[in-house]
């Protein structure tokens, strides 16, 4: 039995990175390393105007005086910020009309990845916008979505031609010297997506974006807006993947959420970057800032996350709930194996009346890795009659690993209810020996009993998303997941 | 690295006391101990005294405290001759070997270190450096960690009385022994104490400790304990905090165990200007068990800060926790639970529990119950919940026609009940069943009378029923 469960682990320890490939496309690059002249360059080649340079030298002479943060049970390996090369963009011949103009070899890498942008789009009335290496290479569904008012495009694209929304929007839930991720995104963002829905209008489709990091040694800095303007509902779907290589490469990225009132924002990522190798050697550097704010009264924004690569994940998607009656979620399956570190969880702030919000963690560690849930929950002075529920789950494979949980809880009324609860256990030898004794074999069990485990969090997703996300399950844990 | 060295009036004056005189504080050291001292001041040269940069300080801000000229104790002591006419305390039906310590000195009639027959020592932590250097030195700064923190770092420096116990290997002391810390001075004082309690093999104690304040002049104690459970030893502490306002109580308590040993901490705090309660559990041994209870009842402007911080060192350990508080008023309650479970410790059942009932909105309440586990085959859970009382208990309640107050009462009651049945002296827990009812009708307070030694007829408590409208 132990053997057995032994080799099983062993299998899941060893199973390989099946996204790993590099396409091979010229990129045009920025010089390496990092000065007001880099930013300078970014924001030139951009063609941008004179309030978003200012906005990034701003976020660079703060990031400049900032430290990078060292509170977190993470190992982070020292990052030479002067070594990586803070844009790069795929060649363009002409401006792209139609599928048939983009590049064949980057089609050729969405097929790999399982995404056809041509045969899918209509499909899974999916909407996807394909970042890859910061420029965003086809924007599809545009002018359906257009029809509705609604504004789906790329951040460069937003920033030429909506210049105000951004102005009015950009930096104001994540300022540029929130944190020093936040201060370096802010500093040197390449690009991103915007999606802007308009009071009243419910996004007929659900939104897509991949991103991919591509060209070598390319830190990759997204930034994504997303404003939900009253009575507007949106559904938002992020995805990663990326080649595998073996130096370490940083992404800092930022998402913004505004939600106005009575507007909902359904926000899901799945996100499968490279991890490194089993000897923990390579793999992404995932430092990201994500929060949303619940402006108006009955607003809700929900995050829903599975996340199963990256070397290093640093990441606390955030809600501010202000308006009155606003709610905010978040859902959270965070799988670490071989060496990975993930130091994860959820923000929820309440500062309105009759706020609620909900954090559903599931963390799975195994191998030699780490797994961190922390979080904070917050209810202010004002947020009269508010309610949290947090629960936090985690599960150990193998003795070699660790699972942790920080929660904060701050509570300054008394009419509000918090409640944290959390465990951490092994996968129990009751359940497997259930399983088994009804002939499901050990490693179909495990798949069966984890799946279990995740399903709370899983059906969260669209369904659209649910099938990879299980997908990317099976691949973390292969060889226990059936 | 940080420059931690933060310049307080009180770290100066530390620092400046303990240059002129630490002659007098080593007067009675050997060796290792004056060594231990020194390098315990280096230590605090570099670390400073704790602020609120530091995770574990976070909530609780002592810049007033540091920032208030205390009078120093260090050499100085003046006698105090009719101990009498400060304790009389007695638990009623509670049959105590009684300890008194008044402003952080061990006081006693007769000899200051007692050995009984059966080779149990109690008594002055200063006498016993005399007395019994080498038992001393043996434990002395092993379990308490000066690297850690200042007010360890300055206590392990200069502190220089206490109390202290040694039960030898497979002896039961069977009446409880209580030790009862009054503070009481004219002038603002700081005390530094220093305690330790050393229990063999299959030895078996209960200690009630309490903490007293007589008057009203600010005072900061600075308190650490030592605690050894040798193999199969078994301890139940009680731990009593009802001082003034004006009061600081920094506690820290380090318990050592080893394996198969029992530990029950039972904290109650029930009044305080700012508690800072440091509950350090290691087990170092297969086996071992320890129950972690507190209780705080906080209101007007009082502070309480509980942190529990167990080491899960080696396999089959079980460790229990469970807090509970009510704060009122503008009180503000924190609770920093950590778990560590180390990569060998499987087996490990590890439990964490904080409930806090908050009935003003100015009350604030911070809780951060943290688990960090490194072994697989473990159950470690922890929970943390902060409301108010149930309202539908309450509409029950109410609709057999028990006033509003009446039903706040016994809903408070019964929340903190649970933290005291756990304690195991059926007259101790008379006593403090009766102490916390009478806290939460805020008649409790801190006078001239000892705790213990509330000599009030005990009021019965009645339900105001309306019989007319039944």
């Amino acid at each position: 039995m132990t053997n057995e469960k032994n080799h099983i682990l062993k299998e899941v320890t060893n199973s390989e990175y099946k996204w790993g490939f590099i396409t091979d496309i010229e990129a045009d690059e920025a010089p390496r390393g990092l000065s007001e002249d880099t930013v300078r360059f970014i924001s030139a080649k951009k063609n941008e105007p004179e309030f978003l340079l200012e906005f990034r030298l701003k976020a660079f002479r703060k990031w400049k005086e900032m430290e990078q943060p060292q509170w977190a049970h993470l190992k982070i390996p020292t990052i030479d910020y002067q070594d990586i090369i803070y844009y790069s963009a795929p060649k363009k011949n002409k401006e792209l009309s139609s599928l048939d103009e983009v590049d064949p070899v980057l089609l050729e890498t969405f097929k790999k990845l399982g995404i056809s942008l041509d045969e899918q789009k209509k499909l899974s009335g999916v909407a996807v916008d394909a970042v890859i290496d910061s420029v965003s290479v086809k924007t599809t569904f545009t002018e359906t979505l257009s029809k509705q008012g609604i504004i789906f495009c790329s951040f460069s694209d937003a920033v030429q031609h909506h210049p105000d929304l951004i102005k009015q929007y950009m930096g104001s839930v994540v300022p540029y010297g929130d944190n020093y991720f936040a201060a370096l995104n802010s500093a040197v963002f390449s690009d991103g997506s915007f999606c802007y829905i308009p009071k009243g209008v419910k996004c007929p489709v659900e939104l897509s974006t991949y991103f991919r990091i591509n060209a070598a040694n390319t830190g990759q800095f997204e930034r994504t807006l997303i404003i939900a303007d009253e009575g507007a509902y949106v559904s938002y779907m992020e995805g990663c993947t990326a080649p595998q290589r073996d130096e370490n490469q940083l992404h800092a990225a930022i998402v913004e959420i505004v939600a106005m009132k009575d507007a909902e924002v359904k926000y899901s990522t799945v996100q499968n970057w490279y991890p490194g190798d089993k000897n923990g050697l390579g793999g992404i550097f995932n430092f990201v800032t994500k929060r949303g704010i619940c402006k108006g009264s009955n607003s809700k924004i929900s995050w829903t996350q599975v996340e199963t690569g990256s070397a290093i994940t640093w990441k606390y998607p955030s809600c501010i709930l202000l308006g009155d009656n606003s709610v905010g979620e978040f859902y959270s399956v965070a799988i670490t194996n071989n060496h990975q570190q993930a130091d994860t969880g959820s923000k929820m702030i309440h500062l309105g009346k009759n706020t609620k919000s909900t954090i559903i963690s599931k963390g799975i560690s195994a191998g030699f890795s780490n797994n961190s849930y922390r979080g904070l929950v917050k209810i202010a002075k004002n947020a009269v009659n508010s309610r949290n529920y947090s629960q936090c789950d985690s599960l150990l494979m193998g003795d070699k690993c660790g699972a942790h949980t920080w929660p904060y809880i701050k509570a300054e009324n008394s009419s509000s209810i918090i409640e944290h609860e959390a465990t951490t256990s092994k996968i129990s030898e009751d359940q497997l020996f259930y399983c088994q004794q009804r002939g499901i074999s050990t490693e179909s069990a495990i798949g069966l009993i984890v799946n279990g485990y995740a399903k709370e969090v899983l059906n969260k997703l669209p369904m659209e998303f649910a099938v990879e996300a299980q997908k990317l399950l099976s691949i973390s844990l292969e060889g226990s997941v059936g | 690295m940080k420059n931690n060295l933060n310049s307080f009036p009180l770290s100066d004056k530390f620092i400046h006391d303990f240059g002129v005189y630490q002659a007098d504080i080593k007067r009675y050291d050997n060796e290792k101990i004056a060594l231990c001292r020194d390098q315990a001041f280096e230590h605090f040269l570099k670390i400073g005294l704790p602020t609120r940069n530091l995770e574990d300080w976070k909530n609780t801000d002592l810049s007033e405290v540091y920032n208030e000229s205390y009078n120093h104790f260090y050499h100085e002591f003046e006698k105090v001759e009719d101990i009498d006419k400060v304790f009389q305390c007695n638990v009623p039906h509670l049959n105590t070997i009684m300890l008194a310590m008044l402003n952080g000195r061990y006081v006693s009639k007769d000899e200051q270190l007692k050995v009984l027959p059966n080779g149990v020592i109690y008594g002055s932590f200063e006498a016993a450096l005399q007395q019994y250097p080498d038992l001393v030195a043996k434990h002395y700064a092993k379990y308490a960690d000066y690297t850690k923190n200042g007010f360890t770092a300055i206590n392990t420096a200069m502190a220089q009385d206490g109390f202290f116990i040694y039960v030898p290997d497979g002896i039961e002391v069977k009446k409880p022994v209580q030790i009862v810390n009054v503070i009481h001075h004219e002038h603002n004082i700081c005390i530094q104490t220093r305690n330790l309690i050393v229990l063999g093999k299959n030895a078996k104690l209960t200690l009630i400790h309490c903490d007293d304040s007589y008057n009203h002049q600010k005072s900061l104690s600075n308190t650490i304990s030592e605690i050894v459970l040798g193999e199969n030893a078994s301890l139940d502490h009680y731990k009593m905090q009802n001082v003034n306002n004006d009061s600081t109580l920094i506690n820290f308590a380090y318990f050592h165990m080893d394996a198969n040993a029992r530990l029950c901490s039972n904290g109650l705090s029930l009044n305080g200007g700012i508690l800072k309660n440091n509950n350090y559990v290691k087990m170092n041994g297969e086996g071992s068990e320890c129950n972690i209870y507190g209780l705080y009842l906080m209101d007007r402007k009082q502070h309480i800060d509980n942190l529990v911080y167990v080491e899960h060192l080696k396999p089959h350990c079980t460790s229990n926790e469970l807090f509970k508080g009510i704060i009122d008023d503008s009180a503000s309650a924190v609770f920093n639970g950590h778990v560590i479970v180390s990569k060998d410790a499987q087996k490990t059942n590890a439990f964490q529990s904080n409930k806090n009932i908050l009935l003003t909105d100015k009350a604030k309440v911070n809780t951060k119950p943290f688990l960090e586990i490194y072994a697989d085959d473990v159950k470690c859970s922890h929970g943390a919940t902060v409301g108010q009382l149930d309202t539908e208990a309450m509409f029950y309640i109410r609709s057999r026609g028990i006033s509003e107050h009446n039903a706040q009462m016994l809903l408070m009651y019964a929340f903190a009940d649970e933290v005291i049945q756990k304690i195991s002296i059926e007259a101790l827990k008379h006593r403090l069943e009766d102490m916390v009812k009478k806290r939460l009708r805020g008649e409790l307070s801190v006078c001239e009378q000892c705790v213990l030694h509330c000599s009030n007829p005990e009021k019965e408590y009645s339900f105001e029923i309306d019989l007319t409208k039944i």
